[in-house]
């Protein structure tokens, strides 16, 4: 389909060519499509190329073999409407939260230029953006002096602080306790019904998955391969109570003996 | 009572009292000669007596080890910055720089008066010799153990590699700048010292060969009190603007 807005066509990636000759592939294979605005979620065992389908998406790196195009452009370099937030928040210590959340727009055009300028308005749309994950008062605060949870949640503020395309979330929630993560579950789903930015999220954890994506696809060991596709038809909006319900549980637990099985293999 | 609710900021205090009380029981108990080990009572006493010789050769002391360290900030800086932000600088530089770091100073001292004649040349010279090495090992492991995530998320938004370097590099080596300025003063006054003992006219070094020589211990014990306490002083003070700077770096001591 031409509409599609991440394309990945029969795409293989050997992190170098010693491994491309001997035929030591991090992901091989690939393909999937996605729809403008959609929420897709890739699961897997540890070690399964699920990283290396980050970092092609985002043009970290490039292909090996196939193609890959976001927004019906082939991926050449790194690309400037993706944001990125990962297991560990990465935030600066010696910043505030408000001024970590800001560092995107220090770097990336056009607002770079108009850094200077614009200052206390870019500082506006920051409180604004964290007064929206619930973390209005803690502007001002380091990262150390903020939980693990708040942490996330500015980390993800400043993935999204330059209005990116394309959100990369590579086992966000993953250092989270159980309630920390299914809180931020729900902030991660308001976000993505205010702004429908496309979504990939890599998770080992199969019902935040199927929760949040509205596809999951599940890949096998490495080398990396696209096992199954599955679409979550479960209805939006999705409440948490949706968790403990019949539909909801029979998509994971097919989803967990399809793993089992790769497990298995 | 202050002592009992800050232990620790006196316990140095304490200790020290309790050093010199014993090394003065010693000296008087075993009746040892001051040509030997003088008692802490005739240090105090040559301290006095010489203030005025003493005060003049630990200000030169002092302010050619402050213009090595100063050259050895820039230079430790510059290299560090090379070194931690090219793989390739760090493998062409970091095995002969360990070569070089290797040779003893005091060996350097002697073709130091040859290029630049006995005075505070060679002082100077040893001073920055001997503590860059710290500052630019220390710069470079800053900036070489940058996070991969991070580096990433700032890719992806086109920065490059010198935004990379000052926005995150720079402020992130700082903790560890701080931490290598308090070794390389000490060291500076080493090199300061060692020079000066073979190559000045001047300088507390100087004073402390003088001393030997003519066999009065108590002065050139004073002298090493004075250069201890230099170093001291100037350790304190980094101490102190690290604490001001990066605090960030240090929450774990920290009241909350």
């Amino acid at each position: 389909m031409s509409d599609a807005f991440v394309d990945f066509r029969g795409v293989w990636l050997a992190y170098s060519e010693e491994a491309a000759r001997a035929e030591d592939y991090a992901v091989e294979d690939i393909t999937l499509s996605t729809q403008p605005g959609e929420f897709i979620a890739i699961v897997g065992p540890s070690g399964c190329g699920k990283s290396t389908f980050m970092k092609l998406a985002t043009g970290l790196k490039r292909a090996t073999r196939g193609e890959v195009r976001i927004a019906g452009e082939p991926v050449t370099g790194p690309l400037k409407i993706v944001g990125m937030a990962f297991q560990a928040p990465t935030l600066l210590p010696w910043r505030t939260t408000l001024h970590n959340v800001l560092l995107p727009l220090e770097i990336v055009q056009p607002y770079r230029a108009q850094f200077k300028q614009r200052r206390e308005a870019f500082a506006e749309r920051a409180r604004r953006l964290l007064a929206t994950v619930g973390l209005q008062g803690y502007e001002d605060k380091f990262p150390w002096q903020l939980s693990g949870g708040m942490q996330q949640r500015a980390s993800i503020c400043r993935a999204l602080i330059h209005e990116p395309r394309m959100l990369l979330l590579d086992e966000p929630f993953g250092a989270l306790d159980a309630f920390t993560r299914e809180e931020l579950w729900n902030v991660l789903r308001d976000l993505w019904s205010a702004q429908r930015f496309n979504v990939i999220l890599v998770t080992h954890d199969l019902r935040e998955a199927v929760y949040l994506a509205d596809t999951v696809y599940v890949m096998s060991k490495r080398p990396g391969r696209i096992l199954v596709r599955r679409e979550i038809d479960l209805p939006r909006p999705r409440d948490l109570e949706i968790t403990y319900t019949e539909p909801f549980t029979q998509i994971v637990h097919e989803l967990r003996a399809r793993i089992g099985s790769i497990r298995r293999g | 009572m202050a002592a009992s609710r800050n232990p620790e900021r006196f316990a140095p205090l304490l200790l020290l009292a309790i050093l010199v009380l014993f090394w003065e029981l010693a000296c008087r108990g075993l009746d040892i000669s001051d040509f030997i080990l003088p008692a802490p009572s005739a240090i105090g006493i040559a301290l006095v007596e010489y203030a005025g010789p003493i005060l003049f050769n630990a200000w030169r002391t002092f302010w050619t080890t402050m213009v090595g360290f100063a050259l050895s900030i820039v230079v430790g800086v510059l290299l560090g910055f090379v070194i931690g932000s090219s793989r390739f600088a760090y493998a062409a530089m970091y095995p002969l720089l360990t070569a070089f770091n290797s040779v003893p100073k005091a060996a350097v001292v002697p073709i130091l008066v040859v290029w630049f004649g006995i005075g505070a040349g060679p002082a100077i010279l040893t001073a920055f010799l001997i503590s860059f090495f710290p500052i630019m090992v220390n710069i470079a492991t800053g900036l070489a153990t940058l996070e991969p995530e991070l580096e990433d998320v700032l890719r992806v938004l086109g920065a490059r590699r010198l935004d990379v370097l000052l926005k995150v590099g720079l402020p992130r080596s700082m903790p560890y700048f701080f931490a290598s300025l308090k070794v390389a003063i000490t060291l500076a006054f080493v090199g300061t010292t060692v020079s000066e003992m073979s190559a000045s006219n001047e300088g507390i070094g100087q004073l402390l060969l003088t001393a030997g020589s003519q066999s009065r211990m108590p002065l050139a014990f004073a002298g090493l009190v004075v250069i201890g306490v230099m170093a001291m002083a100037m350790y304190e003070l980094f101490s102190w603007i690290e604490r001001h700077t990066t605090a960030w770096a240090h929450r774990g001591q920290q009241p909350s």
